[in-house]
């Protein structure tokens, strides 16, 4: 059997679990892991400027293709900076795979120099995570953490290895796992078929039905079914900030994004639905509402392989836990044996009903021809890409403008912190998803606020040439903090203001990339056109937006599904 | 609604914190808690009352099953079963407190386990309410100085079982 030490040993597992890309910054406690790495020509690091862009990149890199991303990084501060990273894949449901320095076995507990107890730190947003206290361990620490990362609802695992147990002196036999089988670890991944049967009874009888479809069917890469089922019982299908592109949203069946800022249509159908059926959906609360007042005459059917979701937050009247995939492909058969679809009822009034609320038209806003408007620049981008880019976006109005005015045709085309709303994610994520997937076109929409949570990594673009492009919407200010300031707080906008916001051209420039300044609302569609002809730079775009500018629809706190507001002047 | 739940998970560093910072980060409370390797000595069997409403125990039942190390968890108070709770109480027991402790011991079936001569230590095991309610007879008899328990442990009845 082949000998190897303990730092050779975790790139030699990368290496038989098929990673190509690792996202990364060095450090003490993983000197002879790099050692390591340094003489591996089959795995492409990634040096980031700070591990928080690492993670995000790794985050990136998963969501746009599917792949679990990886992570190296050494032991204290390389450590805790991953934890907003890794928060950020937790919520989503992203799968990941930390690899973290730890100080030597023998000093774990006497705050050595830079020591954290990272399983501590990272356990409340991990799915599981592995100390590795003997060299042995390795091979089957990080196959077990790339297989919890990927099976069942999928998230991120840390792998947590003391600089003893790297030694490279000292030389172990090795092998890669083939399989792992772990005895506390089963995921359900087909539905009980008793309760397939009543789904599809009620799906088939429900006169106002809509389908729900969350992050879930794109982790489950359960997007081809979900349309199959939308397309044969002519569902009105809405997604979620996390779903968008599960269900194109160029579809006639599409009603939209639903929740806080969904379409008028959207949260309309959901709260006069009789059947809705959630597939890969947990409730958010920047979904439902007030609970209380949740869609109150339907009956919920809900899909998910974490039994968790279910019943979490409104009750499911037809559970059912399994692999959407899986689950979705047992209801075809199930439509098939019980010969279900001619029974179907006619939904003619329900769509004539839909299509009342669709002529609201409430994404239409007020153009200018002195000012950009924030929906204008989405929807030029939008135009200028034909609707074929990866989009990647920050936190904030412009992440609510991409989500309204970007109809997503595919899966993994919209990427973006849903759950946690992490502010400095979109551009490292970008940078993930163009080293995945270099062919494609990649752009992060983002704001003057967001961009300078993470800008430090223009200097890693121009170290790898990424040639990512960045749509800033500058309104100095944060802007959705100042709109809900401007709403609730009698317009008292405290610290929402940014006095000082750099020249970005100038940084984009300093960073050797193109920085292009657009002032002027017929500039916009030109300078789009410029910076995507530019196939091998970074152009970072800096347009000033209107500040004024709010999202709507937005729901009424406290309200149901139904209370928005439309404008600044209209609500339902 | 009190609810005892039986937990059989791996014998592994940092299982036992993964459980308790689960009950802390979903604002779930922990009423008493008991741990003690298995039989089987790459497991470890939980005992953990708390209470919720019903809805919250589901979650509560779903997200410990969720948790990687966890092979089984059930709710014993669902169905019949036998719950035990360790108690060591000393008090003091000197002049005619002493006799009186003593006799409060044998009606709850204590045993009288260490001796000085001012101080008894009473070991008790019980139910918590049959715990409870020997607190509060010796409190009315004598001077209690110390109080330890062990939290609640417990076991199905008849042919339920909890294994791998």
């Amino acid at each position: 059997m082949e000998m190897l030490s303990g730092a050779e040993m975790v790139i030699r597992s990368l290496q038989d679990e098929g990673v190509k890309h690792i996202f990364g910054y060095p450090g003490g406690s993983v000197l002879d892991i790099y050692d390591a790495l340094f003489q591996c020509s089959d795995i492409e690091h990634f040096l980031v400027r700070h591990e928080q862009a690492a993670v995000h990149m790794a985050d990136g890199y998963t969501r746009a293709t599917g792949k679990v991303g990886c992570v190296l990084v050494t032991s204290g501060p390389g450590a805790t900076n991953c934890i907003t990273g890794i928060a950020t894949a937790y919520m989503d449901s992203i799968p990941m795979v930390v690899l973290s320095g730890q100080v030597p076995t023998n000093f774990i507990g006497d705050d050595a120099f830079q020591e954290t107890d990272m399983i501590g730190v990272s356990r409340p947003v991990v799915k599981h995570s592995f100390l590795c206290k003997k060299a042995e361990d390795i091979p089957i620490a990080i196959k077990k953490a790339f297989y919890l990362a990927a099976s069942g609802r999928p998230g991120p695992v840390v792998v947590d290895l003391p600089k003893d147990v790297q030694n490279p002196k000292l030389k172990f036999p090795y092998q890669y796992p083939e399989s792992v089988h772990m005895r506390s670890y089963n995921p359900t991944l087909s539905g009980h078929k008793g309760q397939i049967k009543r789904a599809v009874k009620a799906l088939m009888a429900a006169k106002r039905p809509v389908l729900y479809v969350g992050g879930g069917a794109i982790n489950a890469n359960a997007s081809a079914d979900v349309i199959h089922l939308a397309e044969q019982c002519n569902l009105p299908v809405a997604t979620t900030l996390m779903g968008l592109g599960a269900f194109p949203g160029t579809h006639k069946q599409s009603i939209g994004m639903l929740g806080m800022h969904g379409t008028y249509e959207a949260n309309m159908s959901m709260h006069n639905a009789d059947l809705i059926f959630a597939v890969g959906a947990r409730f958010d609360d920047r979904v439902t509402n007030a609970v209380d007042k949740f869609c109150p005459n339907a009956t919920i059917m809900h899909i998910d392989i974490d039994p968790t979701s279910i019943s979490k937050i409104i009750n499911a009247d037809i559970p059912i836990v399994g692999s959407i995939e899986v689950v979705l492909g047992q209801m075809q058969e199930m439509i098939a044996e019980m010969d279900a679809l001619k029974d179907q009822e006619d939904l003619s009034a329900w769509w004539q009903l839909i299509d009342t609320w669709r002529e609201r038209e409430c994404l239409v806003y007020e153009k200018s021809d002195t000012v950009i408007k924030p929906q204008q620049v989405i929807e030029a981008l939008y135009k200028v890409t034909k609707g074929d880019a990866i989009v990647t976006s920050d936190v904030g109005q412009h992440q609510m403008f991409g989500a309204l005015y970007y109809p997503f045709k595919k899966p993994r085309q919209w990427i973006n912190s849903g759950g946690l709303g992490t502010m400095g994610f979109g551009f490292p994520a970008a940078m993930g998803c163009k080293v995945a997937l270099p062919d494609e076109e990649v752009v992060c929409i983002t704001g003057d606020g967001s961009i300078q949570m993470n800008i430090q990594e223009l200097s890693t673009c121009m170290q790898y040439n990424i040639p990512v492009k960045i749509v800033s919407l500058n309104n100095r200010s944060l802007g959705m903090v100042k709109q809900w300031q401007k709403m609730f707080y009698e317009g008292r906008q405290s610290h929402s203001y940014m006095d000082s916001v750099p020249d970005f051209v100038k940084l984009a420039e300093a960073y050797h990339h193109v920085g292009i300044r657009v002032d002027k609302p017929e500039e916009l569609e030109p300078a789009l056109e410029r910076a995507f002809a530019m196939k091998d730079r970074l152009v970072f775009l800096d347009i000033a937006v209107d500040p004024e500018e709010h999202v709507y629809p937005m729901q009424v706190k406290f309200g149901s599904m139904q209370d928005m507001f439309l404008s600044k002047t209209e609500r339902t | 609604m009190r609810s005892i739940l039986s937990i059989l998970i791996e014998n592994e560093a940092g299982a036992l914190s993964r459980v308790v910072g689960l009950f802390s980060q979903r604002g779930y409370n922990i009423e008493s808690l008991t741990v003690a390797v298995t039989d089987d000595p790459t497991l470890s069997r939980m005992t953990i009352t708390t209470h919720a409403d019903e809805r919250k125990i589901e979650q509560i039942l779903k997200q410990l099953h969720k948790l990687v190390d966890v092979l089984k968890v059930s709710e014993l108070t669902d169905g019949p079963h036998i719950e035990r709770e360790l108690m060591l109480v000393k008090v003091k027991a000197s002049g005619t407190k002493r006799d009186e402790v003593k006799r409060n011991a044998d009606i709850f079936r204590g045993q009288i386990v260490d001796v000085t001569q001012s101080l008894y230590t009473v070991q008790l095991s019980g139910t918590t309410d049959k715990l409870d309610a020997f607190i509060a007879a010796l409190g009315e008899a004598t001077e209690i100085i110390e109080v330890v328990r062990s939290g609640v442990c417990g076991i199905a009845r008849g042919e339920r079982s909890l294994r791998p």
